[in-house]
């Protein structure tokens, strides 16, 4: 143990709850809180010990801007703690990590609780702009005559609404919606449906053999909602799931000849996921045992055409600047926005092209096998609430590590605007 | 100019030639409307009378609330009528040189504003109350028998519609600041940062005063008011006979005569008021309200000892009872972590205190502050965190000392462990822990929320100190404690089951449920022990029958078993000696015997009564007034009577002694008078 080491010490998470069409029972402050209580109650210290509190959040609602101090307030962690929201997209659960790993290293902090989460089924639903306009004049007209006349200007197509979450996944800058920089990445490495299907149909298969065998059962927490119900169980799983019956399903996103449907990219999903991570004076002040060591993160742009290739670059230099192999590697997490961007990820990984013309690498990096890699499942089958999803894939990275008896891990993220953040961790248990 | 001093009142001028009044009673933690309260006031007032000045503010300057009320002690010492009279009208002429004053007046409500200062607030021009969810305003005197005599049914009508008026002083009920804006009775509410400035604004602006609704007209019209007043009556007919409380009748009756004239109303408010504050009923209710100060005086000052203080309760058990302890401990401003093996369970108690919290809190942010307290713990991870460990699992005493010598190690070195167990005695739990004397029993009623009362089950080795904390806990949240010895049914259950069981004997033999039910209500229980038996539930009513049928021998009628048997198990099944139906009773059709309801009557009361003065001679609880407190906080037993132990030495034990024994003969053991009856007043 050294001065420098950046500890996680413990983590929670709530279950990913399926998005159903309407705004789900929790917002993500209340998944937030429901999921840190029973984490910050298990520690041997107070909440009001804590040196900050970080939130992860693409989208909060409109009553929680700043999420992480509603949610630091509200698990009672008081008043002098403070407590910040970071955003990067379908990466702010893992930035949240990488913020209190600096503050760690920096000496700023030595105990902080932090995470992610979102509620993407509450994801606002907006008046378009023509709306807003008629609605400002209304309010400027002041004599009758001009308020009737302002009524009068009133257009059927005001009243389309513009969907949050669509906007959100669409990059503004080339105009591309994530599914398109999916299928971007199936053309350039040639991955066909069928592969896309087939993976997907490995990740459900997978979730469901971890939920039979309780994997999750150290990592997740009961949530309950005020109507009497509980929730233990990552609802979007399909143990039904099969290639045949994903090979029905219609594409979303290039929808006349495109490969991604909704059944082989990631779930919009509501879920919240934490970690706390400690210095190694926290570590000793308050007694606590450890899972693990964070060891390094890196975080790399790419074109955002091909955003889904963002674990590919991510992981190569800081597994270089480690002088590590992929073969050092034992179990990895590598977030599935999309199978076709995963499939592309490995693809890459193994491309001794891509690897030369992005890396400068003489080789391929190396082949990532699939029985390494997600072993669980993943965001295909449990959903992808953008901002817990970091969060948990570095958390799930240490309990796949402690359940084999492993070593190094990587978790890895590929990100909306085109970029990709990774994690290395070392298993202390 | 230098001020002269005042006991109980801070005055302070201001440049603006506002003079504050600020009431700060002597060696008093609450601002009460004592007779040497009152007569500073009028030398103030005098004084303040002679001098020009912009306005004057009343408030409290206490960190707790405004004025709680007039001085309930001084009550109890008057002896007749005449003195009664001269009291009220003493309060009635200061009120009346403060509504009379050059100056504009306002009083700056900070806080709760009970009887007597609700009726000094309203003989000031202005009324204005901190917004805030602490400050309640009530006329409360009905429930001590009385109903307002310091102008209070008199002023009130100027700024509130009649129905209103009369609905507060007929249920003496309490509102928010928010609510009194809305129905006139004050003039704003106003949150803590700009009340003293409002005031200041409102005395120096002058505004005209608020006059009570337009329809108030009507509703007060010499021809309406007969109408209404009829209306009226029926409606406190089903809550109060008037033979029982004659105070509310006495309320329609004063509106309904007098209205129109003010000074004739103040008059009869006087004598009115006079009248009822020396009949049985208030000072038997003055006797419940003073019981109620002294068991809340059995809890020692909350404890300079941070490490005493109770803020994380821990409940073990999501059941009904389990679930509401927590949603009370909640609300009551407590961390809060149920814990129950099946987080179903614990989904359910937290529907339940949702709704609770909905239903009283209303805004939606309170409501979540409260949830955010209550959190729910399959793992029991809030074990070592809590100051209290309340165990609230199914009655087994194999299973409560199981879970005893498993929490054990886990807790805090000075966490208390409670049981909340109804009928096992501490004594057979308590050598599961190492150390004996932390247990103690808590035994909460049903239901949790509205049920004031808590029995404080002391085992013969629980640590006396321990036994206070646990007093000291239940005052915290707003409960009576009631230190009991731990003897089987303790003593709420104890007195309750034969008197059930009773009626459950007197249904065997002919009597039909409605009519024993009657017989009960006449005799003013709050409600009848057929009806009781159906709400506690059979199964849990057969359960505890059993264990004391067992220690203090008597027979459980047959009925009972063959009920529960068939799932018969009362209000929550649907089906018990009544049919429920959406939470409504219906008697089945029986033959009436209406014409045995004295017999009817006796042979319930007796029971009850003869059960009561067992406990006093076993010493269950410490005397005859926390045993009388006890009964009518954890049954309802008739308040108006005082407590049964008051009720028998008041009616003569002598001659119920008599009725005793013949019941005892006709009847056979159960009716054996208590050897107890001898020490009592005959």
């Amino acid at each position: 143990m050294s001065k420098n080491n950046v500890y996680i010490v413990d983590g929670s998470r709530s279950p990913f709850l399926k998005a159903r069409g309407r705004p789900g029972h929790f917002q993500a402050s209340d998944l937030a809180v429901q999921s840190a209580t029973p984490l910050l109650m298990r520690q041997p210290f107070e909440p009001e010990e804590l040196d900050e509190v970080i939130v992860g959040c693409v989208g909060p609602s409109a009553d929680e801007v700043n999420i992480a101090r509603v949610v630091s307030l509200r698990l009672g962690c008081g008043d002098n703690v403070p407590a910040w929201t970071v955003q990067r997209n379908c990466a702010s659960g893992m930035q949240s990590i990488d913020s209190a790993f600096s503050n760690i290293l920096l000496g700023k902090s030595d105990l902080v609780l932090a995470g992610g989460a979102e509620a993407m089924s509450h994801s606002p639903v907006l008046f378009n702009h023509h709306m807003v306009n008629w609605l400002a004049d209304l309010n400027r007209a002041k004599t009758p005559l001009k308020k009737i006349k302002t009524i009068t200007q009133l257009r059927p197509k005001f009243f389309t609404p513009v969907i949050g979450l669509l906007k959100g996944l669409t990059d503004p800058v080339v105009g591309l919606s994530m599914g398109q920089t999916a299928e971007n990445v199936a053309q350039k490495f040639n991955i066909s449906r069928h592969d896309m299907d087939q993976y997907a149909v490995d990740s459900h298969l997978r979730l469901v053999h971890a939920q039979e065998n309780g994997y999750f059962d150290n990592e997740m927490v009961h949530v309950y909602d005020d109507e009497g119900n509980t929730y233990y169980k990552d609802d979007g799983v399909r143990p039904d799931s099969s290639t045949e019956k994903l090979a029905k399903l219609r594409p979303v996103f290039d929808k006349k000849y495109g490969n991604i449907t909704a059944g082989n990219s990631a779930q919009i999903t509501d879920g919240a996921s934490w970690l706390l991570l400690a210095s190694e004076r926290a570590v000793k002040k308050h007694n606590l045992s450890v899972m693990g060591r964070l060891v390094a993160s890196n975080w790399a742009g790419l074109d955002p055409r091909h955003m889904g290739l963002g674990p590919v670059h991510s992981t190569i230099p800081m597994l270089g600047e480690h002088n590590l192999s992929a073969n050092d590697i034992d179990y990895w997490e590598l977030n599935e926005a999309f199978a076709a961007q995963v499939l592309g990820c490995l693809a890459a990984w193994k491309d001794p092209e891509y690897c030369k013309e992005h890396f400068d690498l003489d080789s391929a990096f190396g082949e990532v096998p699939h029985e390494k890699l997600n072993v669980d499942g993943g965001a295909i089958s449990m959903g992808h609430p953008v901002g817990a999803s970091g969060t948990r894939i570095v958390h799930h990275l240490l309990n796949v590590l402690q359940r084999n008896n492993a070593k190094l891990g990587v978790a890895t993220i590929c990100i909306g605007g085109g970029q990709g953040g990774a994690m290395l961790v070392e298993n202390l248990q | 100019m230098s001020e002269e001093t005042f006991k109980h009142w801070d005055i302070e001028r201001q440049d603006n030639g506002i003079v504050w009044l600020g009431m700060d009673v002597e060696n008093s933690s609450t601002n009460v409307l004592s007779a040497t309260v009152l007569a500073e006031l009028y030398q103030i007032l005098s004084k303040l009378s002679k001098q020009t000045l912009t306005g004057i503010a009343i408030t409290s300057n206490k960190n707790k609330g405004f004025i709680a009320g007039a001085d309930v002690k001084e009550f109890t010492q008057i002896s007749n009528q005449q003195e009664a009279l001269e009291l009220v009208q003493y309060g009635q002429n200061v009120f009346k040189l403060l509504d009379n004053m050059p100056c504009a007046t306002i009083a700056v409500i900070n806080g709760f504003c009970m009887g007597g200062g609700l009726e000094l607030a309203l003989a000031c021009d202005y009324r204005v109350a901190l917004e805030d969810a602490k400050t309640r305003l009530s006329l409360p005197e009905v429930r001590l028998g009385i109903h307002p005599g310091y102008g209070g049914t008199v002023r009130i009508l100027r700024h509130v519609n009649p129905l209103i008026a009369m609905d507060l002083m007929l249920t003496g009920r309490s509102v928010s600041a928010s609510y009194a804006k809305k129905i006139g009775l004050i003039d704003d509410a106003i949150p803590m940062r700009l009340l003293h400035s409002g005031a200041d604004k409102m005395l120096l602006s002058k505004p005209n005063k608020k006059k009570a609704p337009k329809i108030s007209k009507i509703l007060n019209n010499r021809l309406i008011r007969p109408i209404i007043a009829m209306q009226m009556r029926k409606q406190v007919a089903k809550k109060a006979k008037p033979e029982h409380y004659p105070a509310p009748y006495a309320i329609i009756n004063h509106w309904q005569k007098y209205y129109g004239n003010e000074d004739i109303m103040l008059q009869h408010e006087a004598q009115s008021v006079a009248t009822l504050s020396i009949s049985d009923t208030t000072r038997n209710l003055v006797r419940v309200f003073l019981l109620q100060d002294e068991l809340k005086a059995l809890a020692t000052s909350a404890p300079d000892n941070e490490h005493e203080k109770i803020k994380h309760v821990h409940i073990i058990g999501a059941g009904v009872m389990g679930g509401d302890i927590a949603t009370w401990c909640a609300s009551q401003g407590l961390q809060v972590t149920l814990q129950d093996l099946k987080a179903e369970s614990l989904a359910k108690a937290k529907q339940r205190a949702y709704r609770y919290f909905k239903k009283r809190l209303k805004k939606p942010l309170l409501i979540k502050v409260a949830m955010d307290r209550f959190t729910l713990d399959v793992n029991g991870y809030g074990i070592p965190k809590a100051d209290i460990v309340i165990e609230a699992i199914f009655e087994n005493k194999e299973a409560k000392r199981d879970l005893y010598a498993s929490i054990e190690p886990k807790l805090k070195s000075n966490a208390l462990i409670v049981t909340n167990t109804s009928s096992i005695e501490i004594e057979q739990l308590c050598d599961a822990i190492t150390d004996p004397t932390r247990l103690v029993g808590l035994h909460f009623f049903n239901p949790v929320t509205k049920m004031p009362l808590i029995e404080i089950v002391k085992g013969a080795q629980t640590n006396s100190n321990i036994t206070q904390r646990a007093i000291n806990f239940a005052k915290q949240i707003g409960k009576l404690p009631l230190p009991t010895k731990s003897s089987p049914g303790f003593l709420v259950n104890r007195i309750l089951t034969p008197y059930m069981i009773e009626a459950g004997l007197l249904h065997e033999t002919g009597h039909s449920i409605k009519d024993i039910d009657h017989a009960a209500k006449e005799f003013g229980m709050p409600m009848g022990p057929v009806e009781l038996a159906d709400t506690v539930g059979l199964d849990v009513g057969l359960h505890v029958g059993k264990l004391l049928s067992g220690a203090y021998g008597y027979d459980i009628p047959n009925s009972f078993e063959a009920m529960v048997n068939k799932g018969y198990l009362g209000k929550k099944s649907g089906q018990g000696f009544y049919t429920w139906k959406k939470a409504k009773k219906i008697a089945p059709k029986e033959k009436s015997t209406k014409s045995d309801h004295k017999i009817i009557q006796d042979r319930l009361i007796l029971r009850f009564l003869n059960e009561a003065v067992a406990c006093h001679r076993e010493g269950v609880v410490a005397n005859k007034d926390l045993l009388d407190a006890g009964i009518i906080f954890g049954t309802g037993f008739a308040p108006f009577r005082g407590g049964p132990i008051n009720y028998i030495e008041s009616m003569g034990a002598a001659a119920m002694h008599r009725s005793l024994n013949q019941l005892n003969i006709k009847h056979g053991d159960r009716y054996m008078p208590d050897s107890g009856w001898q020490n009592l007043k005959q």
